[in-house]
Parts: structure tokens; sequence; C-alpha cells
């Protein structure tokens, strides 16, 4: 576990954010401290993931503020905020397909360069020593999340558990500050999610603050800092794992989900 | 001869844009129908239209048959066409891409495009109008009594359908699908049947459009596609999906687009209507009457 | 991939090189020279609409506007203005560009079919001015007395000079679009392509691209269209219409949109088909068109680059 960061890194006050008529987000407020990992969990519908979509700028807040590092982000489109620090994983896989693993994490590298059309289209040199450095840290993030050995394959061939760790591969060469996964362990076996907590280490120890959503509460105990519990929207506690876990409103949360309460 | 007041030029105008209007009008609503159970839009719409027009030639002209047996025979005939259109490249690839339903009704398009040239060459037909060739005047123009025609029987389309939309258990069991077609599915409504159907109502009431349009404007094969596009204009500025938002929506682009000819430039007609589909498009494309979450469509 | 490109690039040329040398030595076929002068022409505007549709993910069926833009500017300019047809061809360029930007920025905003109405209502609109500005462009009946181009003085005048003309320009654009697709640009779009929500997470500037690539494809199609302006000498409306655009995207759909040398194969059928082969046909002719075209697209959604390697796995199933 990690030492308390001393400074507030995300700061989310009274988030709103409605769909038509349904109220996904009622007011939500929490900090996520720099350097740990924060996860998030909540019965389905409790409106994690459109928390993670305001965050990351697919929908605009109805009402509230996000600030990352103090400056606000709420209301950006998602490719200025990647380029503020902020990168993600999704829910359902949102590789691309039919691309090579290892372009999958070039694309991750996007904003690392500048090369324009032009430039690109007579292949100046300057584009090719780019392209180069692009391809050699795209690898490099592979070798981190192990799959360096599919670079050559077709992303949407891979099996789920090897596309999830594309998606955190591509997500890291975005050079983010904080990242945002959203449920990485589903569908993965025991092995696998061992794996990926391993991995989270790994991340946060290269100064990454990562924020999760998960449902595996074995590894949401193991390895957070601290955890939000949400529900229909809202906060319902938030602090560390073993305050969490006897909270009676958490409990009373999950009463009718597939929750083995001996393992809270 | 009397000279033509203002009056009796605005009126003149008027009747021209409710008339092509209505055309424009029943093809939105084929459209819409075929939009609501299959989020298709059906790029052979427009055909339906021209094969109306020229079959009814073939049955009044040709084969010299009383004017309500060809007229029948006529929506039949295309009827079967839009049947056979579903079955034989609808059906087999229901869960292709978007871009590939609008390549194959493009395709589908050219197809029957082809087979008019074909079979009627390339110069335009008319047959002679329900009711004789006599005009009307009213307020000072001359109206066609074919004109009245198309006018009521756009009215009696628009009637039946709204009867079988909310009488009928097919027509709501169509309105189901379009709502939420999985739910559809889940009560035991058959999709594909209702696909099917909206595919055959679609064509019917393009072979009807085409029907009572030819007397007025003649016929020809390449007809389908421009008539398509403004009816989707129309569709569109009515809110795609929204069954008294094409009917709207198609009047009034025509009386837009027969003011635009009359007063401003004849030759930019045709534009008028494209231009209105742009900037409803660019705008606000749920429409006068849509829904805005509709509006947010599939991606390829 | 770069080696198999420049494989195919080495196999087109050699192709290009020994093409006229058959044609013209064997008299029956002597005009497929011309033909393949169009081929090339609209090979052009099929790469820009391949980069569009395969990579990017979007449509266009209006881009015979571009096409004729670029034409109409360089007839326009040579006949009145006694421009030189490099320069007009330049001018075409500025000015289809500028269109395909102030077009591209609203339309790419659209999606599926509100994109390809959108498009298809533009090349109309384009289509009807080309028809009614009669004083500008010859109106339906169009214009003639075209010069054509001259290379450093020398002025060229047969169909084999012109075959060398476009085809070396096709060449260069192919090799510019496959330096692109194979960038951090190309990425990008085929990102765009498969996912625009994780491709916008990554920073992907979507809708920039998607309006840099739909305008790239519209100076492709200004430069073809200069290249006809030249080459038949005569313009009419009648060359830019609704058909012609829906015949360029059936190009890039059947040949295998995914691909940019689907672009060139589906190229070379349709047009050897449209403009020599289903002349048999006579008025037969638009019939087969529309029923090859839905075959191809039912049975072979990839298109045909896709068919070698289809027949091999149905050999391997079999």
């Amino acid at each position: 576990m990690n030492t308390e960061g001393s400074r507030v890194f995300l700061r989310v006050e009274n988030l709103k954010k409605s769909f038509g008529g349904v109220q996904a987000l009622k007011g939500l407020s929490f900090t996520v401290t720099a350097g740990i990992i924060k996860a998030v969990i909540g019965p389905n519908g409790a409106g994690k993931t459109t928390l993670f979509n305001v965050i990351t700028g697919v929908f605009p807040p109805n009402d509230g503020s996000i600030a990352l590092d103090g400056v606000s982000i709420e209301g950006q489109k998602s490719r200025d905020i990647a380029r503020l620090g902020v990168s993600r994983t999704f829910q359902n896989v949102e590789i691309f397909g039919r691309m090579t693993v290892l372009e999958n994490v070039m694309v991750g590298r996007h904003i690392q360069s500048r090369a324009g059309i032009i430039g690109t289209g007579l292949r100046l040199s300057k584009m090719r020593r780019e392209e180069r450095q692009i391809q050699e840290s795209a690898m490099d993030y592979l070798q981190f999340v192990g799959l360096e050995h599919r670079a050559g394959e077709l992303a949407g061939n891979l099996p789920l558990g090897e596309q999830k760790m594309l998606e955190v591969a591509r997500a890291l060469a975005t050079d983010p500050k904080i990242l945002l996964l959203d449920e990485p362990a589903g569908g993965l076996n025991t092995r696998e999610t061992e794996g990926l907590a391993a991995l989270i280490m790994r991340i946060l120890e290269r100064d990454i603050t990562v924020v999760l959503v998960e449902h595996d509460m074995n590894l949401v105990m193991d390895i957070s800092d601290e955890i939000l519990v949400m529900n229909f929207g809202e906060k319902i506690a938030e602090g560390r794992p073993k305050q969490v876990k006897d909270d009676p409103l958490v409990i009373k949360a999950y009463l009718g989900e597939e929750v083995d309460y001996s393992d809270l | 001869m009397d000279k033509i007041t203002l009056t009796g030029q605005l009126v003149q105008y008027l009747f021209t844009g409710v008339t092509v209007g209505s055309i424009y009008a029943l093809v939105a609503v084929g459209f819409n129908i075929i939009y609501n159970v299959t989020e298709i839009i059906n790029f052979a719409q427009g055909e339906f239209v021209m094969l109306g027009g020229l079959i009814m030639v073939f049955f009044t002209v040709t084969a010299k048959l009383p004017l309500p047996l060809a007229f029948v025979l006529t929506v039949v005939a295309v009827t079967g066409v839009g049947v056979l259109m579903e079955r034989c490249t609808i059906n087999p690839i229901k869960n292709a891409s978007v871009l590939t339903m609008i390549i194959v009704t493009i395709a589908v398009s050219i197809l029957f495009k082809g087979i008019a040239m074909f079979v009627w060459g390339k110069n335009p037909y008319i047959f002679p109008p329900f009711s004789g060739t006599k005009p009307i005047f009213v307020l000072g123009a001359a109206i066609q009594t074919q004109t009245l025609w198309v006018l009521l029987m756009t009215a009696v389309v628009v009637v039946l359908l709204t009867l079988f939309f909310k009488k009928s258990r097919y027509g709501k069991a169509m309105l189901a699908c379009a709502d939420d077609p999985e739910a559809a599915r889940l009560v035991g409504i058959n999709v594909s049947i209702m696909i099917l159907i909206s595919f055959a109502l679609s064509a019917a009431i393009g072979a009807v459009a085409g029907a009572i349009i030819t007397p007025i404007s003649l016929m020809e094969y390449d007809r389908g596609a421009l008539l398509a596009l403004k009816a989707f204009g129309a569709a569109v500025l009515g809110g795609l999906g929204s069954f008294y938002g094409a009917v709207v929506a198609g009047v009034l682009l025509g009386i837009i687009e027969s003011m635009c000819a009359g007063l401003v430039s004849s030759g930019y007609k045709d534009a008028v209507a494209l231009i209105i589909l742009l900037l409803v498009l660019y705008v606000r494309p749920s429409g006068l009457f849509g829904n805005v979450e509709a509006s947010k469509i599939k991606e390829f | 991939m770069q080696v198999s490109n420049r494989k195919y690039l080495l196999g087109l040329t050699i192709f290009l090189a020994l093409f006229p040398v058959v044609v013209m030595n064997v008299g029956a076929i002597g005009h497929y020279l011309d033909v393949m002068i169009f081929v090339g022409i609209y090979s052009l505007i099929t790469m820009g609409l391949s980069l569009l549709m395969g990579y990017a993910g979007q449509i266009s069926l209006g881009h015979a506007a571009f096409f004729g833009l670029g034409a109409y500017t360089s007839g326009i300019l040579c006949t009145k203005l006694s421009m030189s047809p490099w320069l007009a061809m330049v001018a075409g360029v500025g000015l289809t560009a500028l269109v395909a930007y102030i077009v591209g920025v609203p339309s790419l905003k659209l999606k599926g079919h509100y994109l390809a109405m959108a498009t298809l209502g533009f090349g109309v609109i384009v289509n009807i001015f080309f028809n009614e500005e009669v004083y500008l462009t010859g109106g339906p009946s169009g214009f003639s007395d075209i010069p054509g181009f001259t290379v450093f003085g020398f002025s060229l005048d047969s169909d084999l000079h012109y075959y060398i003309l476009v085809w070396c320009l096709v060449l260069l654009a192919l090799v510019f679009s496959l330096n692109v697709i194979n960038s951090r640009i190309g990425r990008a779009l085929r990102s765009l392509h498969d996912s625009e929500v994780a491709a916008d997470a990554m920073g992907v500037e979507t809708s920039r691209y998607k309006v840099i690539i739909f305008v790239l494809s519209g100076v492709y199609a200004s430069v073809a269209g200069s290249l006809y302006t030249h080459y038949v000498g005569f313009l009419s409306p009648s060359s830019f219409d609704l058909f012609l655009s829906i015949k360029l995207v059936m190009m890039v759909v059947v040949g295998g949109m995914h691909n940019i040398w689907g672009a060139l194969l589906g190229t070379c059928l349709l047009t050897f088909l449209g403009n020599e082969w289903l002349h048999i046909f006579h008025d037969f002719d638009i019939l087969v068109y529309g029923a090859i075209l839905l075959a191809i697209v039912m049975f072979l959604p990839e298109g045909l680059v896709d068919l070698a390697p289809r027949m091999g796995r149905i050999w391997k199933r079999g």
C-alpha cells in the first residue's frame, strides 16, 4: 500500500448528469489524492461508468465541477482531456480490432507527436524518425503489460484477457498522470486477475494515480488505498477499505446483489 | 385569353406546390415506415414511384385496361417488387453494417433503373388524367382535375395508414418494432415479417404516388433518384420516423419549391429542397417533430 | 506492410509500362488505351474516396461535384483567361479545397445515413449550378475548345502522352496515400473507424482528421477533373452528375473498401465494364451493371481484393 500523497489530484464537486428524464449522477463529490489507487464500487446502475464518461469528456455534465491538479476540466472534449494527462480503458473493450496489437498502442502515442498530413504524405526524414520512435516506445509499453509476443497480430483476434491488457498498454502510452480503469477484471480468471493486480501496482510505481471501477471485491480490497461507494448516482460512503467494509449503508446497498459478505 | 392576375399566379403555385408536395409526403412516409422498423434508409424508394408510373402507363395505354383495374394491378405489381427486393436483397444480409445496407439499396435502385430503361427506354411517358383534361378555375387560376385527385388520394392514403397503425394488429406491431425491436421480439412479434410488411407497404405507397402524378408530370426511367432525395429532405425536415411530420414537411417543401420556382428562378427549383435538406441536417437534424435522441443516428 | 506495398507498386508500374505496348500493337483493342486513361483519372478520385471511406470510415455520395469543380475551373480559366493549364489546375485545387472545407466541417459532424444524404444533396446542388450558370459554364450543352497540356513547351496531343501524364500523377498520389496510411495520421484514421470513442480518449482529433481527409479526397478529385478537361477537351454537366458520384462509391466498394489497391481494382473493372464491355448489351447495360454491383456487394462484401483469400478459405473448409 502507498503512503498518503500530500495533494489532492482529482477533485469532483457536486457532479450532476441526466439523460432525458433519468438522473445518472445526482450531485456527486469526492477527491482522489495523488499517487493512490482509488476504487469506485456500487451495484449495477449506480452511475460508475457515467462518472468515468463525464470525467473523460464523453458527455458534458449538467452541473458541478471537475478539477485535475487544480485545473478545471468539466465540459471539455475528450481529446483535450487526454492531452491534460487523463487516460482510460473501457468496460466493453474498445480496442481497434482491425489494427495490429502494436498499432493499437502506437495510436496511444498519437498526442506525443505533431506530424501533419503533408509531412507524412511526403515521408520527410523527420517523420520517419518520429515514426521509429513511436514504434519503439509502443513496444516498450507492450513489454510492460507482457504482450510483446503478440505485437504483429490483429487485435480483434486476441482473447478477451489479452485485449484488456492491450487497452491498458494503449492507455499508458499516452503518458497519463491519472489512469481510469473501467472494470479491468471483468471476464478475467483468477490467474489473470492476479496478473492485473500486479500490473496496477507497477503502474503506481510510475507515479500514475489509478482510479478503478470494479465488481471483483477481492481485487478491490486487496489493492485499493481508498474506496468510493456509489448507488443511484450518489455517494454512499468513502474512505479506507476497512471503514467502508463495515459501513451499514454499504451493506444495505448490496442487499440482493451476489456478493459474498464474508469477503467484504 | 384572360390576363393572369398575381393572385391567380400565387394560387397556381400553391396548387402546384401542394400537388408535388403530396408526392414528397407519400415518399417520405414510405421512407419512415421502412426506417422505423429497420433503421435502414431505402435509397430505392424513388424507384417504387417510377415503377408505379410506368407500369400504370403500361396497363392503361398498352393493355388498355379500365382505370380502376389498372390502378389496382399497378399497386399490386409494385408491392410485389418491394417484397421481392426485401426477400432477395435485404433479408439475406440483415446483420450487415449501415454502410453495406446503404450500398445495397443504392445497387438495387440502379438495377431497377436499368430494368426500366431496358423495358421502357429513356423517353418520358404519360397516360390520360383520371377525369379528363378540362381544368377548373379557382381564384383566377386554372387547376387540372388530376391535381385534386392527387390531393384526394394522398389524403386517403394518410387516413388508411393512420387507421392501420392505430387499429390493426399488424400496424400496432409495427409501431412497437419502431419503438424497440428487441422488446417487440421478446413479446413474440415476428420482426422479419414486420420488415417484409414495411417494404411491401412502402412500395405500395410509392406506386400510388407514381400512378397519380404521372398524368401531370410524366414519368421516365431515371426520375427516382432526385425524387427520393427531396423526399428524404421532407422526411428529415419532419423528423425522421415521424409519420405526420413527413406529411406536413412534404407538403411544405412542395409549396416552398413551387413558390421559389415561380417567383425566383425555375432553374434552381430542384436545389431548393436540397438546400433545405442541408440546412436541416446541419442545424437541427431532429427536424420539426422528431425527437433529439433519435437523431443521434448509428455510425457505420 | 511496407514490403508488400512496394511489391505491388513495382508490379503496377511494370504493368502500366507494358500495357500501351501490347494494346497499341493489337488493332482490335487499340482504344483500350483511351479507356485506361479514364481508369487513371477515375482512380485518382477513388483513391481519395478509399481513404475517406475505407480508412476514415466516412462516406461521400457527392464526389462528382469536386471532380466537376476541378474540371470546370480548369476549362473556364484556360479558355476565358488563357491561363496555363498547370496554373489553372492549381487554381482548381484551391477552389475545391475551400469548398470541401466549407461543406466538410458541418457535414462530417453527421453520421451514417445523414452524412450520405448531406453529401448527396451537396453533389446535386453543384450539378444544378453547372447546368444553370450558362454564362460561366455553357449550361447543359457545355463548352469545348479547351486546349491540352504542355509540359516544358512540349505539347501533349496523343493518347499515349496523356496516358503517361495521368498515370504518373496517379502513381504519385498512390505513394502519397500509402505514406499517409502507414503513418500516425493513417493510424488515427483507422482508429477513428474502429472505435471513435476510444480514438477520442487517446487524444485523436477525430473531427479535424475527418475534415482533412475529406478535403484531401476533394483535392484528388479536382486534379482528376483538370486532367479530364484537357484530355477530353469538352465539358458538360452530365459528366458530373449523381450517377457518377454513385459509380465512384461503387468502384471503391466493389474493389474492396478497406484497401487502397481495392480502389484501383474496382475502378479498372467498372470503367472497363461501363465504357467498353457492356456496350454489347445496348439497352441492357445499366441493368447488367446494377446486377453485377448487387451481386458483389451482397456476396463479396469485402470487395474483389478479398476474392482470392475468400476462395482460399472456402477451399480449406471443403
